[in-house]
This record gives structure tokens, sequence and C-alpha cells, in this order.
């Protein structure tokens, strides 16, 4: 087994998992290269169709190209696909700063398609390399039952023993690719030649390292035109993957205070 | 999550194939883990860019001289508090390595963070204040870094720039840590004393620490090997699901030992159902061909319909896993009320589940204090050996044996509170059902005794068959009846056809044969009855399992009468059957018994008549405390 074999078989082996010990879960897409690969991660575990809901919980903000994309292989992909939208920002808190706020309308977003279909389950595809906070992430992380996180208090997990039982009215996100990292993302996403949103590849020496909506995401300097280049780009930058989303540098703790009140 | 490396890692684009290997760090609280983690990216040029200056920036807000640990310390809590919380993980790369660095909380507080963290890893450094010394924190860590299998251990000694680089001081502690960690069976790879705010011995060994001829943090971390290959072992696949998307019946899993192929005759445990796999199904091409090994999630089909469930072990027929209703568990336990005898749990192993009972507690203990005192309870971030019972049987190895398989957590009210490692199963042992309340006799024992003059036991007669078994039974029901006592036959073959007709004569139905036998004799002894069982009962495991069950009412009695003997006697015809092949799994005419090696009592009755031999019964049973050996005046003891 290779290295992408081990990561490909740990994220099967969580998937069966939520699926085995969960009532009713759906999966978080985002439209992103992360959320593409598990999705394709998540038809190897079941042997071909994903036997859930994706959901995309959409801000309406997203860029074209985004839009296309899930709408062609929502079908191809046979995907259960449902998309909520997001409330308007002035539903949102206030104090926030402006880009936390932005996409805090995607945490209420999630909130109601969770007290629509009461899910018990949601998967993400958040990975620990990419921020601080979500390295201190469980693979089956309990949210009180306002979908909030409580980093103080996270259950012991450990032999891959996860603790898959909230509380009546709460649920658990469940992270099945928190261990990849953002290259081995792209090796996989070459090896088993899964489609990828064409903004990841540099145009006019720019391209996006990460998307999300269009007014807070930017792009970074790049002449990265196809996924061996990125890779090779990888190995020598030091400009963190998230560089380009505005909600993550506002303060300090802007991102803590999104993903406590229950952003990704 | 915790994932098995081997050495054969990724192909970087530059084409370099290097190992990756886990490794947490761990100490007590405030000896400088995080700050260490920080040097250590810094020297080996990991840190992204602007982290520095966001660092210098946050420190400087909080009216602090620079801080490495706010780079893990990513929570306002950790930060505003200057603790670490929760546990966290980054990666770096040395000469040899990518290395993902985890780290742990040193506070007592937080010693289920530092568990999930320290449980992902396959090596550790294990860190010490060289002013405050080896500390509970130090030796609690130490001891759990035991419990979840981390072998491989590097014991750094920070702060040197406290005590002036002292080589005494340093020398006190690394004796001091090396003689613990070697009472736990660890051998520390290197103990390197360094300076982490400094940067003394993390990358280089600086002028200060001249005297130091050992390796730097960096090379330390470079020698740490991944965990080992688990293919070695026997196959383990225990089963996650079984999937019916289609007309395909797919039984999913992930293979956690051992290696499996399409045509394996495999057995699913604890029910020891043989199959064979008729394909290894995959996804977008299936059938895939070709060996599967350890650390693989598979789906698989089998060449026929059983009956199987999650939990269940897939393993193959000869090597399978032992199916047991008890264990010995080495355990920390993490719950904020204590763990006692009698505590009612819910058990997992693997994908299996099963609510359990503590029936006894053993070895209590602190791991952070030296003296080690015995309790009754296991308190909370403390350690101790249970034993559980099993209200499901399920099947497992002890840790030794296979350490993916051999290990447990226990759940209370739906979260984890525990978690060990499989000492010993006991294939034999009585289950304490949890939701059984057994209803106990309303007469006392010592009233039957004084009716019938014995007490109960269970008289076990065992030899090859046509040895003279049954007939023997019979004398002695008969002598023992009309001395007034209550004698009960058990007949092997007469309970074959009534309670234990569902049974063929597989070494596993042969087994549980027994086991009911033992379990039907054991209640009628408790009940002050004489059980008398024939049966040629051959192997010596299952004659223990009866054994153990009967307790101390057990009496064997090998009925050795020669073979040659036995085979012309032949009443029911079955040796001359089997010799013409017509009877199979018949016991006399190959090597198959295993005589007792400990009877009670041998008797050849080619050498007897059986009127001497029932006095010779009758003897054994009077001086081992069955029979009574005239009149008691029973009243005056009660």
């Amino acid at each position: 087994m290779d290295h992408l074999d081990q990561l490909e078989a740990q994220s099967i082996y969580i998937f069966r998992e939520a699926f085995a010990r969960l009532k009713k879960i759906a999966l978080l897409w985002s439209l992103g290269k992360d959320s593409n690969v598990m999705i394709w991660l998540a038809r190897k575990a079941f042997f071909g169709r994903m036997p859930f809901p994706a959901l995309h919980v959409d801000t309406g903000k997203k860029f074209p190209e985004m839009y296309r994309f899930r709408d062609h292989y929502g079908k191809e992909w046979e995907l259960d696909l449902r998309v909520e939208p997001c409330p308007p920002i002035d539903a949102v808190d206030p104090t926030l700063p402006p880009a936390a706020r932005s996409a805090a309308r995607k945490t209420e977003g999630l909130k109601m398609a969770l007290a629509k279909y009461g899910f018990d389950g949601l998967i993400a595809g958040i990975r620990r390399d990419e921020e601080a906070t979500r390295a201190k992430e469980r693979v089956f992380s309990p949210r009180g039952l306002e979908g909030n996180w409580d980093v103080r208090d996270q259950p012991p997990e450990f032999w891959d023993h996860f603790n898959a039982s909230p509380p009546q009215g709460a649920h658990l996100r469940i992270h099945p690719i928190l261990h990849w990292t953002e290259a081995d993302i792209w090796a996989y996403t070459k090896r088993e030649n899964i489609p990828i949103i064409p903004l990841y590849l540099a145009k006019d020496g720019k391209r996006y390292r990460s998307l999300g909506d269009q007014d807070i995401t930017n792009p970074v300097n790049s002449t990265a035109s196809s996924i061996d280049e990125i890779l090779i780009e990888l190995e020598q930058t030091k400009v963190p993957e998230r560089a380009g989303r505005a909600l993550d540098h506002e303060t300090e703790d802007a991102f803590e205070r999104l993903r406590v009140a229950g952003y990704l | 999550m915790n994932m098995i490396v081997t050495p054969a890692s990724p192909a970087t684009p530059n084409g370099t194939t290097r190992p990756q290997v886990r490794i947490v760090i761990v100490g007590h609280v405030d000896h400088g883990k995080s700050t260490l983690v920080g040097r250590l990216l810094h020297e080996t040029g990991s840190l992204p860019e602007g982290k520095l200056e966001m660092l210098k920036a946050v420190s400087a807000r909080r009216g602090m001289p620079f801080e490495w640990s706010f780079l893990l310390d990513a929570l306002q809590t950790e930060r505003d508090q200057g603790i670490t919380i929760d546990t966290t993980q980054i990666r770096f790369r040395t000469n040899s390595r990518d290395i993902v660095l985890i780290d742990a909380p040193g506070h007592a507080e937080f010693l289920r963070n530092m568990i999930t963290g320290a449980s992902q890893a396959d090596g550790a450094v294990l860190i010490i204040d060289a002013l405050e010394g080896v500390r509970d924190q130090t030796r609690r860590h130490g001891y759990l870094l035991h419990l979840l299998g981390v072998k491989q251990v590097a014991v750094v000694v920070n702060k040197m720039d406290r005590v002036d680089f002292s080589a005494d001081r340093f020398k006190e502690i690394s004796d001091e840590i090396s003689a613990h960690l070697n009472g736990l069976g660890v051998k520390p790879t290197a103990v390197i004393p360094i300076s982490a705010r400094d940067g003394d011995g993390v990358a280089e060994r600086t002028g200060r620490i001249s005297w130091y001829k050992g390796p730097t943090v960096v090379e330390a971390l470079d020698r740490l090997e991944p965990a080992r290959a688990l293919e070695a072992l026997a196959l383990r696949l225990p089963v996650q699901a079984i999937y019916k998307f289609d007309d395909r019946r797919i039984v999913a899993g992930r293979i956690e030992s051992g290696s499996l192929v399409a045509g394996d005759e495999i057995v699913i445990m604890p029910a020891g159902k043989i199959a064979r796999i008729k394909t290894v199904e995959s996804w977008p091409v299936t059938p895939v061909a070709g060996r599967q090994g350890a650390g693989r999630s598979v789906g698989i089909t089998l060449d026929r319909e059983l009956f199987i469930e999650r939990g269940d072990i897939i393993a193959h027929a000869g090597a399978a896993p032992r199916e047991t209703r008890r264990l010995r568990a080495r355990i920390f336990w993490l719950h904020d009320k204590p763990l006692a005898k009698g505590d009612q749990l819910l058990v997992r192993c693997g994908p299996k589940e099963s609510r359990a009972t503590v029936v006894a507690i053993e070895k209590a203990v602190d791991p952070g204090e030296l003296s080690s005192s015995e309790n009754k309870a296991i308190g909370r971030n403390h350690v101790g050996e249970i034993d559980i019972s099993l209200s499901n049987p399920i099947a497992t190895d002890p840790y030794t044996e296979n350490p993916r398989t051999g290990r447990l957590v226990i759940e209370v009210s739906g979260r984890i509170a525990g978690g060990g490692l499989v000492l010993s199963v006991d294939a034999g042992q009585r289950a304490v059902p949890v939701d059984i309340v057994p209803v106990e006799s309303a007469l006392r024992p010592d009233e039957r005794s004084a009716r019938y003059r014995h007490n109960g036991a269970v008289v076990w007669l065992t030899g090859l068959p046509a040895s003279g078994k049954s007939t023997l039974a019979r004398a002695l029901e008969r002598r023992l009846f009309t001395n007034g006592g209550s004698p009960i036959l058990l007949d092997g073959d007469t309970m074959r056809a009534g309670l234990n007709s569902d049974l063929g004569f597989s070494a596993t139905d042969r087994s549980e044969n027994i086991r009911r036998l033992a379990e039907v004799a054991t209640h009628l002894a408790r009940n002050g009855h004489i059980a008398i069982v024939a049966a040629v009962s051959p192997a010596r495991e299952d004659r223990a399992t009866a054994r153990r069950i009967a307790d101390t009412a057990f009496r064997e009695i090998h009925v050795a009468t020669p073979a040659e003997v036995c085979e012309e006697r032949d009443p029911k015809g079955h040796y001359k059957k089997a010799r013409a092949g017509t009877l199979a799994s018949f016991t006399g005419i190959g090597n198959d018994y295993e005589a007792p090696q400990a009877a009670e009592l041998v008797i050849d009755t080619s050498k007897r008549t059986v009127a001497e031999a029932a006095d010779e019964i009758e003897q054994m049973l009077k001086t081992s405390g069955v029979l009574f050996d005239e009149l008691v005046d029973l009243a005056a003891n009660i």
C-alpha cells in the first residue's frame, strides 16, 4: 500500500462507520476539490453510489463555474442532491468582521437545513493542515443543540473508535479527510482522475487555491496550469492554503468564533 | 484515527520516497512541549510565510515576550491561559523523514486529549523541565505511552539554560526517567539536553552543551521508525457492515492484520461458520484480483448465504481468534465517576459492541504516583486491571498476539470513558448476563445435604468409547440412590438426542456439547444432587472448561480401559463401522483422545469388576468430601 492507498482506506473506514452508526446523514458538498475527493471516496466505500444525500448550502455567491460543475456532476454521479439557501446578511451576528459575517450566512443556512431534514450527522471535508483550529478537530466531532462546537470539552477519540451518539436534537460532524493534506488531495485527484473546477488552474498568472464565495475569495499568484504543476508549486511555497480566504485573517480569533458557532 | 504507516511512503513530485512518521510530544504541564514544536518548525524551515510575524504580534498584544506555543495553541482560551487544552497536529520535514508532529496537552485535566493525540503516534518525545525534574504527569504520560502501545520514546531534558547547562543535573534526571521507563518495559532511544527557547540541542549541538555527545532532537526524530507492518500476523477482518445495494451481498470491513485473496476458506467468528471468499469487490473496477493486505478497506462476497453481522470477525480457518464472554484488560479510565466492581458498561472491540459487567478490579493505580495504591475502584485518569463479563460472546485476541484486535474501549452514556489492552481471554468462563436475574432455590444447601448425606458434585467420567463409562455410571447411580442419596445420570449420547440434538461432531460442536453438559451438571450439583456425567469428552481443553464451570464440585474420573479392550467390546458396533470407514468423527481408533493428566481417579475396567470400581469411586467421593462418612449431626454445625 502506498501513501494514498493508506489515506483512502482510512477515509473509507470512517465513511462506513458513519453510515453504520448514525441514522440520517448527509455529505456537505461545497463543490471544491476536497468535497469532490470526499464524494469519490464515498462511492468507493459504498461500491459506486453514495447512499445518502449531498447537501449544498448555497450562499448564492459562488462562481458560475462552480454552479455549472454542480449541475453537471450532480447528475453524472447520481447524487441525491439537496440545495439549501442561506438567510440574508441582516440575519447574521453584526459584531463579526465583514468577511466573517458574510461567511457566517453559511452557518445559518446549515442550521436551517439541519432543522428541515433532521440529520444526525453531517460529513464535512475539512483537513487538519488547513488551519490551526481545524487541526484540533476530532474525526467524529459532537455539536451542541445550537450546532456549536465545544472546544473545551471534546471527547476522547482513539484507535478508530468514534463517539457516535449525539444527544437528541444535536448532530455530529464527521471528517473523513481530516488526516489528508492539500498535496494529498491533488495527488489523489490526479491518480483517480477526479474532475475539478478549472478555477484551480492558473490563468494569466493567477489561480484559486481554495474556493469560497466570490466576494471574499482571492486568487494567488501562480503559473501552475496542471495538477502536476500544482504539486510542484506546493512543494516549494510557504504561502498558506487559505491565504486567499479573507475571513481567516480579519482578526486573531475571527475564524475560531465562526467555527465555535458551527462553521466548518 | 491510527494509520498504519509503511516505509514505502509518498513519492513526492521531485521523485524521492520518504517515510512518514507520526510523533507525539508529551510531558508535564509547562515543561515546554509547544515551545519545542515551534522551535522544531523554525529550525527545519517549515513555518508558513507570515507565521513568525503573526506570533510576534499575538505575543505583543498580550504583553508577553515572544511565545512559540501560540503557534499550536490556536484557541483563544489556550492563549489567554497559556496552556494547551487540546491536541493538534502539524507537519515538517527532517533530512530523511516526513514528520507529523502531534502536540498533546500536559495538564492533568486534559488527559483525554493527550490520549487522543498519543494514540495516533508511531513514536514519542517525552519532555522534562531541567529545573523541576520528573513530575507526576511525566510518569503518567510515560505509563500511558506503554498502554497505548507507543514503544519508541526519546526523552528531552528542556530548559537547560535554567540550570546553567549542568551535566550533573542532566544525568540525575536522565537516570531517574530511564529507570522509570525501563520499569514499564520502554527503553528510551535517547536522552537529550536542550533549551527549546534558545535552540540548543534541537537541531545543533551548541557550545553550551559541549559535554553532550548524543543525537540532537532532529537526529533522534530521524531515527524513529514508522509503525510495523501487520501483514505477517493472522488474518483479522472485522465486519463493519453488510451491503446489498444491488444483487451483490458485500461484506465490508478493514483488514486489521494478515491478508486475504479470493478463494480463501474463512471462518466467521464468534459463530464459527465456514465459507469461501468468492470475490473481492471494488469500485470503479470490480472484482479485483490479487492479495489484499492489512490496512485495506475491502468488500468481499462469499460462496454461500450465511448470517453475518456487524462486529463479526473473519479469519482463516485454523487461525481464528478466541470466542469469549470473559476477558481481562489493562485499562486507563477517563470518566469522572470511578470504575467499580459491578458497574455495567458498553465495551467495543473494533466494530463489535457488547454490554458488559465489571466482575473484578485488580491493581487500581495512579500512574503519576510512585507508590502504587491498591483500590477497589479505578479513579479518573488512573489505570488498572479488570475482569469483564460480556453479555454477547465476542471474538478477540490478547494484545500480545494482535495489537490491533487485542484492544477495547469502554463507553459510558454514549461517550468513550476508557480504553485498554486485552491481557487474556478466558474462553470457557461463565458470563454474568447483564439483564438476567437468577432466581435462587428456596431450599438451603444444608437442608438438602442433611437429607441426602452428601454434598452436590459433578462426577465426570471420561474415556474411550466402550471403556465402561456408562456401565460404571449406572452402577454408581444405583449405589448412591440405595444409600439415600440423590444421583442423576447425564449420559452424553442421551443428551445428544435432546438438549444437544442441534450439535454435530466438529471441534466447535463438541466443545459446546461439553459446555452444556457441564452447565446442566453444575446446576444440579449446586442444588445438592450428584450429577454423574458419562461422556467421551476427548479434548483436554473442553474438560478444563467443564472443571472451570463446576469449580470445586468437579471430580474427574478417567476410565482408562486399554484401547484394544474397548475395541474388542464394541457394544454399539462403532469401532467396526469406523474401521470400515462408515462412521466419521469417531474418537477411539486415532490418537485423538487426550488423556487426563490430573484426574481425581483412574480406573481400568479390564482389571476389576464393576462393583470394585464403584467401591473405588465411592471411596474417592468420601475422602474428597462429597459423601459423608457416617451420620453427622448436621444440626450441630448450622
